[in-house]
């Protein structure tokens, strides 16, 4: 085989990785660019989605696919529920300092890794893809499933993209981000606001989660690589510029799956990080942000 | 000379070292080797303390220059024969030379972007690491003890397995730090740093370079994070990537707000403090995460200012 086939697969795989880092990244960007504050727990959100994902599906073990449309439904629901805990419990006490409510999510971090460590096991566990088919290109097969996670994530993408330019919640959503006291003037339920985006966030790191589980096994520690991914998916984007980490997330996603594939995940990490390094030294503020200093 | 170093400020630290040099008489055995590792871990906090507490940039990635402290060290001593001081020194220079490297890029960015571009190199330093687990034995880390030469001071041998020699290589790297914390946090330098805290565009408009001040304090910290690295591979003997990877940048962090950001002497109260906390902890279930997420969630919620910080809040104003 020669290399053609070689980068068609590698950019298939980095797809799939773009669309779920997309997903992923999404909820991160999203609640710091309206609330201003940066989640450490997201991927741990994001592992709990995969976790969930196997229970659903070892509760319903006769059907994969209905242990993934329950999952689906449940995992973004236990998710969000611990989410809007986290808004009330800590984040509204500490007034959402940017320093302090980073402490406190790696404190939630660590609480949920043992968690999950502690009543879910150190195991990794496999989950079933929900639906099973091949596409057979010329030179090899391919997994249909990670095609589907493609299509299900850009799917949500769009829904996101509807609900923050054409709904309410949506300008309530940009107003916030862009003067969090003049929305409040104009009778914008900040506070609310503030809750509902850190919950939507979650949401979106649990569902991708639930998508990744078939291809990826779940795993108490699997949360730290989508959060490193996303964090450079939102330096290079631009800290809050939702275009921004759309665009980086195809950017890092793809030429990590390249990467990956010719050479090791651990070197594309790298790789990645010293893009940031790169981005930093042209444009401090990321290729789509504004000053957010 | 100074105003702020004053007799009481001085005869404190001083006691305090030499409480601790005594200590080593008196204390069971256990503790001993307890306290040995304490004072390495907090000369680690210590050198944390200069950037987060004094300067106010809080780093997540602090554990890539203890890592670059320890494995020059570690490195030199299991390939190349070095000896201690020559390893140790050369540990403190990596630590040094990658705060700089780290420091021209990571301070183009501030407040929340500085936390996630350390946090962000932090976690590529772990990944070099393993990925170079060839030469690095990463993974599995690596002892000393087979390399390491007795330090040899005129007539006399050292050898590091000795428990004596542990406690007073400990008790000499973390007075070093302790005394250079308490000359910085009362010299010119130190007010500038504060002034930085307190307000970064006030300093910059009373004429600071406010970058070069900050990239100081990230070197200077980073050294002392390299030499609590370094001397952590040559007393105890091991060196694994471990050490590198995220809790070890969150610990010194956990380390400093326990006993008081901004306080001498919070990084050594703090650092024993969660040492035995998670000791005792590990004697009733194997969950000691629990430990560390739940204090850093107490830490932020109620108790901000952290031991020290609040003893100095209520009743001992002076301390530095």
């Amino acid at each position: 085989m020669d290399l053609g086939p070689f980068l068609f697969l590698a950019f298939l795989e980095g797809t799939v990785t773009a669309f779920v880092l997309a997903l992923t990244a999404l909820g991160l960007s999203l609640v710091f660019g309206v609330m201003r504050i940066v989640n450490v727990a997201h991927g741990e959100f994001f592992m709990l989605g995969a976790v969930l994902a196997w229970v659903c599906s070892s509760l319903i073990e006769s059907s994969a696919l209905a242990g993934f449309a329950l999952a689906l439904f449940v995992a973004p629901i236990v998710v969000g529920a611990i989410a809007l805990a986290t808004d009330w419990g800590i984040l509204k006490r500490v007034k959402y300092n940017p320093e302090s409510t980073i402490v406190a999510t790696i404190g939630l971090l660590y609480i949920i890794q043992q968690l999950v460590l502690s009543f879910y096991g150190p195991e990794a566990r496999p989950v079933a893809a929900p639906i099973y088919f091949r596409v057979s290109f010329p030179w090899f097969g391919y997994s249909g499933y990670k095609l589907v996670v493609a299509v299900l994530s850009a799917a949500v993408l769009l829904a996101s993209w509807y609900g923050i330019s054409r709904t309410r919640l949506g300008l309530y959503m940009r107003a916030t981000q862009q003067d969090m006291e003049m929305a409040q003037a104009f009778g914008v339920p900040v506070r609310r606001v503030y809750a509902t985006v850190f919950v939507l966030g979650a949401m979106l790191a649990a569902m991708a989660g639930v998508l990744i589980v078939p291809v990826q096994q779940a795993h108490y520690l699997m949360g730290l690589d989508p959060l490193l991914l996303s964090f450079i998916v939102v330096i290079i984007g631009g800290l809050g510029s939702l275009k921004g980490t759309v665009v980086a997330a195809f950017v890092i996603g793809i030429s990590d799956g390249m990467i990956s594939v010719f050479f090791s995940p651990t070197l594309a990490k790298i790789l990645a990080t010293l893009l940031v390094a790169a981005v930093l030294v042209i444009r401090p503020t990321g290729l789509f942000g504004e000053d957010t200093a | 000379m100074n105003r702020r170093l004053t007799h009481k400020v001085l005869l404190l630290h001083l006691s305090i070292v030499a409480g601790l040099f005594l200590a080593q008489f008196f204390l069971p055995e256990y503790h001993h080797t307890n306290l040995a590792r304490i004072m390495v871990l907090a000369t680690f906090a210590a050198g944390y303390n200069v950037l987060f507490g004094y300067t106010g940039l809080m780093s997540l990635g602090h554990a890539m220059f203890f890592a670059a402290g320890m494995y020059a060290t570690g490195l030199s001593v299991y390939y190349l024969d070095f000896g201690a001081l020559s390893a140790f020194f050369l540990g403190i220079a990596a630590a040094a030379a990658v705060a700089v490297l780290f420091g021209l890029f990571a301070l183009r960015t501030s407040g929340v972007s500085f936390l996630i571009v350390t946090m962000m190199f932090g976690q590529a330093c772990y990944l070099t690491i393993l990925y170079f687990n060839t030469i690095t034995l990463g993974d599995q880390g690596f002892t000393l003890s087979n390399n390491l030469a007795p330090l040899e001071i005129g007539q006399q041998q050292f050898a590091f397995s000795n428990p004596s020699v542990k406690f007073n290589g400990a008790w000499i790297l973390f007075s070093i730090s302790f005394v250079l914390s308490m000359v910085i946090a009362a010299s010119p330098l130190g007010r500038v740093l504060v002034a930085i805290r307190e307000n970064d565009e006030r300093t910059k408009l009373l004429g600071y370079n406010t970058y070069l001040y900050k990239l100081m304090a990230l070197v200077v910290s980073g050294s002392i994070a390299g030499a609590a690295g370094a001397g952590y591979a040559l007393l105890f003997s091991y060196v694994g990537a471990s050490f590198a990877a995220i809790l070890y940048s969150i610990y010194p962090l956990l380390w400093t707000l326990l006993g008081g950001a901004g306080t001498t002497l919070g990084p050594l109260i703090g650092t024993g403090t969660m040492f035995y906390l998670i000791d005792i902890a590990s004697g009733y279930t194997t969950a000691y995460l629990f430990v560390v997420g739940g204090s850093l969630l107490i830490l932020v919620l109620w108790f901000p200012k952290g031991i020290v910080g609040s003893i100095r809040d209520r009743w001992i104003k002076w301390l530095p």
